[in-house]
């Protein structure tokens, strides 16, 4: 490759905009990169990043703005066309078939024929082309597995070098790496890093997405920041440290969104686990929460925080372990007995798991507490449910107060956050888990949020707040929980929080640091 | 707990053969008839029907749908042909009927792709809609057909019997395409996970169309099999033969889930099904237990897929933290 052909930019992008039902979630975003260069983007959930890659992918079209690849302009329409020009996106939910063998997964959308009859149109598979074509690329990803292999038998790590073998056997010129590291090892995000290492030597770009900011710096020789949907800033990653990245993601300082707490923490403990265990997700975990007070959990997905609570509420099942609610044991954790016992529970998808579209927010917001409603029959109390859901709507400051006849799926993120809090306010919970209060809303709605937090502990209420987003759990927690890999890895008390220390609990692999290096054990063979 | 599940996934795995085995020494303990040759050469002529729907079936299961319809268009083809083309050569009227069948298939893959509705709806009803129209049309008699395609059915190619080599033919086809064809892959990629298809630029719906055509052609094929065989078609012509058909491809290790399975297992399954009606023949068993027998064995292959699922799930299910062997040394 010639330098003027390395200095000349791989991608270009000028203005790009996009706005999704009259709301804009990208101004003017520019950026660029050469070939052989990573390029960090980082920014909090719904600064923009997966919508301007979803368009460099060919899932979105822009509004406006051009985008320039090797010089020549480049508006895919589909993925097939970003496939076809040579840009790869690996998600972070992989897109492999786990019933089809390694080299069927590479050539699943256009396999190489043969002719077996003369004068017919080859109609098989060429079956020794793609495991050739899949032998090598394999080997340029250091994976050592025969191309037969069924994707079911590979480890996570092992299924993303197969993604990345599958770009690589498209030619890719761009690979676009969606939060690469969340569900794998230490060993193998070490590896991953030495294959992107050697891409970029053979001049393929690299854009690098990613919450864990310390990879980013480490992958990626330029860094460009999005902050709602504005470009807050690029520069060469030596000149970053953290400090400067978080300040330019969130933009403003932490005292002006979170609001102070009226009252301070009791001292009776609401919840307490003790020595919770399932094999494999959860390591003999211990902590308690007292009323009024904010317990932060954090931990990058995948770390086992989820379903930690999860666990607690009873969606999934523990091995041993203890779990008190006010003092009296909730043995054998179901929701229903969950709830009982005063836990609720909002999870960390508001659209799958804690809101009915298509009902009203009247009809949603009374669902937790249903039974309180009932007549003397047994039948619901229509006037008493949208009375009740209209005050609860007040209370909550919800965009509309035509509770009866609007569905939920017709209100804002934030506003379908606060239906679902309200759902649970009701009950007036002793406990209440928060996974991901704040995912996906704009910056307003998340100030309501944390406004109905506050307002929860003053009346005693016992907080378990679960976020990605650091700024989030230090602004509001009194204690800070750091968990990875299912193990509770750190404990911080209240302020000043140290986030360069609770980050690195959160990343640190506990008691598993010679992992990589143990012996391999005996295979158990069936 | 590992170690056991792997052994009883394995057992699960390899549950139909064990069956067989199983349904074999009792067969021919109780009567020596059973292990000759010719018996089991009646075995498999008496499944070559099921077999030929069965594997047609595979295909729509593969991609997670079902078909309902097919004894229904077994019956409708085959009182078509009996009715209207008693005088032509036999060739023609099996042609006309595996494009009749072929066009059912057509019509509920062409219902269930582009309205979007489940298949087992949409081939519910056109089961009660084909039913309907051949009883209409034959006024519900039974209808004969001519010696000419009797016949077939005491004909052979090379030493083959008619009826075996015809389900051989189409065995062979539907293996080479399922294994050897993109068209066959991106059946078990639908099948596997239609979402990541669908983001893999795979032309989902028409995949799934062509899987319903190829389950008509089968049901058109397989009933002109039964057809030379019978002699003779009625209103209960052909009913239930769907739930056989299923059955025999659940048998085979086939998933109703979609993307798990092979015509080598279907044809397994068909013919152990039919070793059981044969066998229950053989030791004179009273003829009203044959429906019920019939019925265990699918309940119990139905219910073997539902644990086999179950442990594989469990046995995939994402962990967090290395589990202390085998996961740790799998992933180095």
């Amino acid at each position: 490759m010639s330098d003027a052909a390395a200095s000349a930019p791989l991608l270009e992008v000028r203005g790009l905009r996009k706005s999704f039902f009259g709301v804009t979630v990208l101004h003017d975003v520019d950026f660029a990169m050469r070939a052989g260069e990573a390029l960090g983007l980082v920014g909090e959930n719904g600064s923009g990043k997966s919508t301007s890659m979803n368009i460099l992918g060919g899932v979105h079209r822009p509004d406006a703005g051009t985008m320039l690849l090797e010089g020549r302009a480049y508006a895919p329409q589909t993925p097939k066309d970003a496939s076809r020009a040579g840009v790869a996106f690996i998600h972070q939910e992989l897109n492999l078939f786990p019933n089809l063998s390694v080299e069927e997964n590479l050539f699943v959308d256009a396999f190489p024929r043969r002719g077996v009859f003369p004068f017919i149109a080859p109609l098989f598979i060429d079956r020794r082309a793609i495991r050739r074509a899949t032998e090598a690329v394999l080997r340029e990803v250091d994976l050592a597995i025969k191309p037969s292999t069924p994707v079911a038998k590979l480890s996570q790590g092992e299924r993303q070098l197969v993604e990345i073998a599958k770009a690589l056997s498209r030619q890719a010129k761009l690979i676009i790496f969606d939060e690469p590291t969340t569900s794998l090892t230490r060993p193998e995000v070490e590896r991953l890093f030495s294959i992107i290492a050697r891409l970029k030597r053979r001049g393929i770009g690299i854009i690098y997405i990613s919450h864990t900011l310390e990879d980013v710096l480490r992958v990626c020789e330029t860094v460009t920041v999005l902050r709602d949907g504005h470009h807050a800033g690029t520069a060469p990653a030596e000149t970053l440290s953290l400090q400067k990245i978080i300040s330019l993601m969130v933009g403003r300082s932490i005292d002006q969104i979170f609001p102070a707490r009226g009252k301070p923490p009791g001292a009776k403990p609401a919840l307490e686990v003790e020595g919770l265990t399932q094999r494999g997700v959860a390591e003999n975990i211990s902590f308690s929460i007292r009323e009024g007070e904010i317990v932060g959990l954090a931990g990058l997905m995948g770390s086992g925080r989820s379903e930690l609570a999860r666990m607690i509420f009873g969606l999934d099942p523990f091995a041993r372990g203890e779990i008190r609610v006010s003092g009296v044991p909730l043995t054998n954790p179901t929701p229903a007995s969950a709830m009982e016992a005063g836990l609720a529970f909002l999870t960390e998808d508001r659209r799958g798991e804690g809101l009915l579209m298509d009902f009203s927010v009247a009809e949603n917001t009374v669902l937790a507490s249903l039974r309180s409603l009932a007549g003397t029959l047994g039948f619901i109390d229509t006037r008493k449910v949208n009375e009740v859901s209209r005050e609860t709507a007040r209370a909550m400051r919800l965009s509309t107060d035509r509770v009866e006849d609007t569905s939920a799926k017709h209100l804002s993120g934030g506003n379908q956050q606060k239906v679902v809090i309200g759902k649970w306010l009701r009950r007036q919970p002793k406990v209440f888990i928060l996974d991901e209060p704040t995912r996906g809303i704009d910056v307003g709605a998340k100030q309501e949020v944390y406004r109905i937090v506050n307002a929860l502990t003053e009346r005693g209420s016992a907080v378990l707040l679960i976020s990605s987003e650091i700024e989030e759990l230090i602004g509001l927690s009194d204690r800070i929980l750091a968990i990875s890999k299912g193990e509770i890895t750190g404990e911080f008390a209240r302020k000043p929080f140290d986030r360069e220390a609770i980050m690195a609990a959160a990343t640190r692999l506990a008691g598993h640091e010679s992992f990589s290096a143990k012996a391999a054990p005996e295979r158990v063979s069936a | 707990m590992k170690l056991g599940s792997r052994a009883l996934l394995l057992i699960l795995q390899n549950a139909p053969a064990l069956l067989f085995i199983l349904l074999l020494i009792v067969f021919g303990l109780m009567s020596d008839r059973f292990f000759a040759f010719n018996n089991f050469r009646n075995i498999v002529i008496q499944a070559a029907p099921i077999a030929i729907l069965a594997i047609g079936m595979t295909f729509v299961l593969l991609t997670a749908q079902i078909d309902l319809s097919v004894g229904a268009s077994m019956y409708l083809t085959a009182s078509v042909a009996a009715l209207y083309m008693a005088d032509l050569p036999w060739p023609v009227s099996l042609l006309a009927v595996i494009v009749m069948a072929g066009a059912v298939g057509a019509v509920n893959g062409l219902i269930v792709t582009r309205l979007g509705i489940a298949s087992f709806i949409v081939t519910l009803a056109t089961l009660f809609i084909l039913r309907g129209i051949a009883m209409w049309l034959s006024n519900t008699r039974t209808l004969m057909f001519p010696d000419a395609i009797t016949s077939l059915n005491r004909a052979s190619f090379l030493g083959v019997p008619s009826a075996i080599a015809g389900f051989l033919v189409v065995f062979a086809l539907a293996w080479a395409i399922l294994n050897q064809t993109p068209f066959g892959r991106q059946v078990y990629a639908v099948g596997g996970d239609p979402e990541s298809a669908r983001k893999a630029g795979l032309p989902v719906g028409r995949i799934v169309f062509w899987c319903f055509v190829v389950s008509g052609v089968c049901a058109g094929l397989g009933g002109f099999v039964s057809v030379t065989q019978i002699g003779a078609v009625g209103p209960s012509y052909g009913q239930q033969v769907e739930f056989s058909a299923i059955a025999a491809a659940v048998l085979g290790g086939v998933s109703l889930f979609g993307g798990r399975g092979s015509v080598v297992g279907t044809v397994f399954g068909a013919i152990l099904i039919k070793t059981v009606q044969n066998g229950l023949n053989i030791i004179n068993a009273d003829p009203y237990i044959y429906p019920l027998v019939t019925a265990g064995i699918i309940f119990l292959a139905v219910a073997i897929d539902g644990l086999r699922t179950r442990i594989v799930e469990r046995m995939e299910r994402r962990t967090i933290r290395p589990l202390d062997t085998g996961a740790a040394a799998a992933a180095e």
